[in-house]
């Protein structure tokens, strides 16, 4: 009994891990349609941003310091929400519709995102205001004067590419000065230290060790689930979603702002994902690619629940969770001893951790025959706008 | 003022006075998921070109030549590191290459060294199991690193803890070999292996590895590490959450060093074990001189540690070799040459074997809050490298020996 409670634990940790990370992807794959493939890399912002939180709070000490998680999960959230809204407005809104395109513009800002935390640096971040700065007075200028003009486009783009040469210009510029050339982060990975409270075990419970953070991140998962199913079924905004998501032309002639739906409905996922990021800052390392480590996982729960159905997510990953836990740590022997010996070897062949995630794998592509759509199939707007 | 007339003028006056250069390769993955570890040997491998420039450069038949480092990215991408071996040798026609990290760049760029009858160093601790005629090794093989310190292990918890490990490792061919290694030194010792796992990489899963291991050992037990990068630091966040303290589970890694423990925290790691053949901490005059010329190359919150000793030193045997050998055309009569070169590396005096292997100083330190390691059993005289593994069934007997002349020399029968 023991053991079955403490294979539960562990599956719900491995579980809640997976459903961190792909409530956001729910969001904005789900209801949206939109394959961001840089889900990962948000999630990887959010590390950062726990790590500059930590960074800021460390002079402090004491009992401050140890409060720094809490507001970096909020700082977290708000960074990587307003960065999402800023992506959708630039560029996913270009592509609603096109998925193969959108695919391949998030994988391009993933890898952007990436390199551009490997080499930040002040005086890169100051050249790219300074470019944006003059494209922005360029373009304003072109616009007063050729606004009418046939050829204004052309002169247009012409314009922001001469204030990228500038902002260019002015990061070389920027790079003599060695204060300002240094990353701030650097292409290695850095330490972001778990709080006090947080690091240890919880004590036990009928003879289960409780690891704090572990159930710290399910406690975190569920509050989330519930704060998003709150968000989207109860509050306005989500009703708005929903309706956007069912039917977006009608949702258009009633009243409804679609553009700003959308907005909103993209930084919420995207928050959501740094969430997960700073989460996972406890349980593993923070670098520029902890992403690619989590994008095929939170994919993988999404088509296996069912796009666009927040329950078959929370499903999806506890039962991937709990298969992971109870072939990977080998239980099913211990559970029954006097098994036949081809099923004793069978099981002992896939108990280790590599061969726990191949059977995972095939436990999916078979279920998939089956339910090609997930568990919980539903119409979603996906990508008919 | 003067003085510093004097000192400019002598750097622009020996700078001037080289008879010639001489173009060596370094090949290391500068972009990529290994660019982390290896950027840190390119450094200090040009830190070791500087100081031999700067002293006069290599001299070879009465004449000083400058050496000229020609640098390429193997980009963590295995194949790249065989293609770029293949361009550094026929259009920059170096005069040796030096470069890796993981087995897998190496076995990719041994055909073409093998092929081409060139010449490599690879600074690596690794698995052994290999000894090639164009490759010289620097780095540690388990003789040198892991047997010592599963020796040491059962002599100092086997009272108490039992003759019992349990091995976690990356999923590649480093961690497999030389858990293979370990799995036979322990029955050899009378001792049981009883558990063994792998993960792949990059993976930061480790919830079910930590039930096996709380299944296996209740109240303790040791534990063997052989994972490398990422890996490791989830695996020492979650240990610590649920209760694997060192003081109960004694850990040995065998791929940290000080510069993985700055990633991981040294709050995670403190108390746990480490063997390597150079610690940053080790105090003798030679190692403080080491970290203090990187320290003032490369900033003074960087650290030193087995590798990057490793890599500095290959420089020097080859320098050495060369020098004795009167050439560096002559591929043949400096691997000749090589054989029984010293060199006083920072960890001490080190040797080139005829196996092509250097003997190794080995050291198995407990780290620290302070992110460094406290020496706790220390050879003082170097190991000699034995690449064909004696506890394995496979390779007992077996042995290499580059001066003899015979077709199997790689690998015969002792």
């Amino acid at each position: 009994m023991e053991l079955f409670f403490s294979q539960i634990l562990d599956g719900l940790s491995i579980g809640s891990v997976l459903l961190l990370a792909a409530t956001g992807l729910a969001i904005v794959f789900g209801l949206m349609g939109v394959i961001n493939l840089a889900h990962g890399e948000f999630m990887m912002l959010g590390a950062y941003v726990t790590y500059v939180v930590q960074s800021a709070f460390k002079p402090m000490g004491g009992v401050i310091f140890e409060l720094y998680f809490p507001v970096s999960l909020v700082l977290a959230f708000i960074v990587t929400g307003l960065i999402g809204v800023l992506l959708e407005r630039t560029l996913i809104r270009q592509l609603y519709g096109r998925p193969l395109e959108t695919l391949l513009a998030t994988w391009g800002v993933s890898l952007i995102l990436i390199q551009l935390i490997r080499s930040v640096s002040t005086a890169m971040m100051l050249g790219i205001i300074v470019g944006v700065v003059v494209g922005f007075i360029i373009s304003k200028l072109l616009a007063a004067k050729f606004s009418e003009k046939p050829f204004f486009t052309y002169l247009n783009g012409l314009g922001w590419a001469i204030a990228i040469g500038i902002g260019l210009i002015a990061v070389n510029l920027f790079d003599q000065v060695r204060p300002l050339a240094k990353p701030w982060f650097g292409p290695r990975n850095i330490d972001v230290t778990a709080p006090k409270w947080l690091q240890g075990s919880w004590g036990m419970i009928g003879g289960i060790e409780l690891p704090g953070l572990r159930i710290f991140i399910i406690l975190l998962s569920a509050l989330l689930l519930l704060a998003t199913y709150w968000f989207l079924n109860k509050s306005v905004w989500g009703l708005r979603i929903r309706a956007v998501t069912q039917n977006r032309q009608m949702s258009n002639c009633l009243g409804i702002p679609t553009d700003r739906v959308d907005s909103i409905t993209f930084g919420i996922g995207s928050g959501l994902a740094g969430v997960a990021g700073c989460a996972i800052t406890l349980l593993g390392s923070v670098g520029p690619n902890l992403g690619a480590a989590y994008i095929v996982s939170c994919f993988m729960v999404i088509v296996l629940g069912g796009v666009g159905n927040l329950l078959g997510t929370v499903l999806a990953s506890l039962l991937l969770g709990i298969i992971q836990s109870v072939i990977g740590s080998g239980t099913l022997l211990t559970i029954f001893p006097d098994m036949p010996l081809a099923a004793k070897g069978v099981i002992e062949f896939f108990a280790t951790t590599s061969m726990s995630l191949v059977l995972v794998f095939i436990f999916i592509i078979v279920f998939l025959q089956f339910r090609p759509n997930g568990m919980f199939p539903q119409k979603g707007r996906s990508v008919d706008a | 003022m003067s003085v510093t007339l004097v000192s400019c003028g002598g750097e622009s006056g020996s700078g001037g006075n080289f008879d010639g250069e001489v173009k060596v390769g370094i090949l290391h993955s500068l972009s990529g998921t290994m660019a982390i570890s290896e950027t840190t040997l390119k450094e200090v491998e040009e830190m070791a070109i500087k100081e031999i420039n700067d002293a006069g450069g290599v001299k070879v038949g009465g004449k000083s030549y400058k050496i000229v480092a020609v640098s390429e990215d193997g980009a963590s991408d295995w194949p790249t590191f065989a293609e770029k071996a293949q361009k550094l040798i026929d259009s920059d026609k170096v005069a040796v290459v030096f470069g890796g990290w993981t087995s897998a760049s190496r076995k990719a760029m041994l055909p073409v060294f093998e092929s081409k009858n060139h010449m490599l160093f690879y600074p690596i601790q690794y698995e052994g199991q290999e000894c090639s005629r164009n490759i010289f090794y620097t780095g540690a093989v388990p003789n040198q690193q892991a047997e010592p310190a599963v020796q040491w292990l059962m002599d100092k918890f086997s009272d108490k803890l039992g003759k019992k490990v349990y091995l976690v490792g990356s999923d590649y061919v480093y961690p497999r070999t030389a858990n293979t290694i370990i799995k036979e030194q322990m029955k050899a010792l009378g001792g049981e292996t009883v558990g063994e796992d792998y993960i792949p990489l990059g993976n930061t899963e480790v919830a079910p590895i930590i039930a096996k291991i709380k299944k296996a050992f209740p109240d303790g037990g040791i534990i063997i590490n052989t994972l490398n990068g990422d890996s490791n630091v989830a695996l020492f966040k979650q240990f610590k959450a649920s209760g694997i303290d060192p003081a109960k589970y004694p850990i040995m890694s065998f791929s940290i060093a000080e510069e993985e423990i700055r990633q991981i925290g040294p709050e995670y790691t403190t108390g746990t074990y480490a063997a390597w053949n150079f610690f940053m901490s080790l105090d003798t005059p030679a190692s403080k001189k080491f970290t203090a010329d990187f320290q003032a190359m490369y900033g003074a919150d960087r650290v030193t540690g087995d590798p990057a000793e490793s890599a500095y030193n290959m420089v020097y045997l080859w320098k050495n070799a060369v020098e004795k050998a009167g050439t560096f055309e002559d591929l043949d009569k400096v691997r000749k040459d090589m054989i029984g070169i010293t060199f006083a590396a920072p960890q001490g005096e080190i040797k080139m074997f005829p196996n092509h292997h250097t003997s190794e100083r080995v050291l198995i330190g407990e780290a620290e809050p302070t992110g460094q390691f406290k020496i706790l059993y220390d050879s003082v005289k170097a190991i000699p490298p034995l690449p064909w593994n004696q506890f394995v069934p496979e390779t007992k007997g077996f042995t290499c020996d580059w001066t003899q002349d015979r077709p199997d020399a790689g690998k015969f029968k002792m």
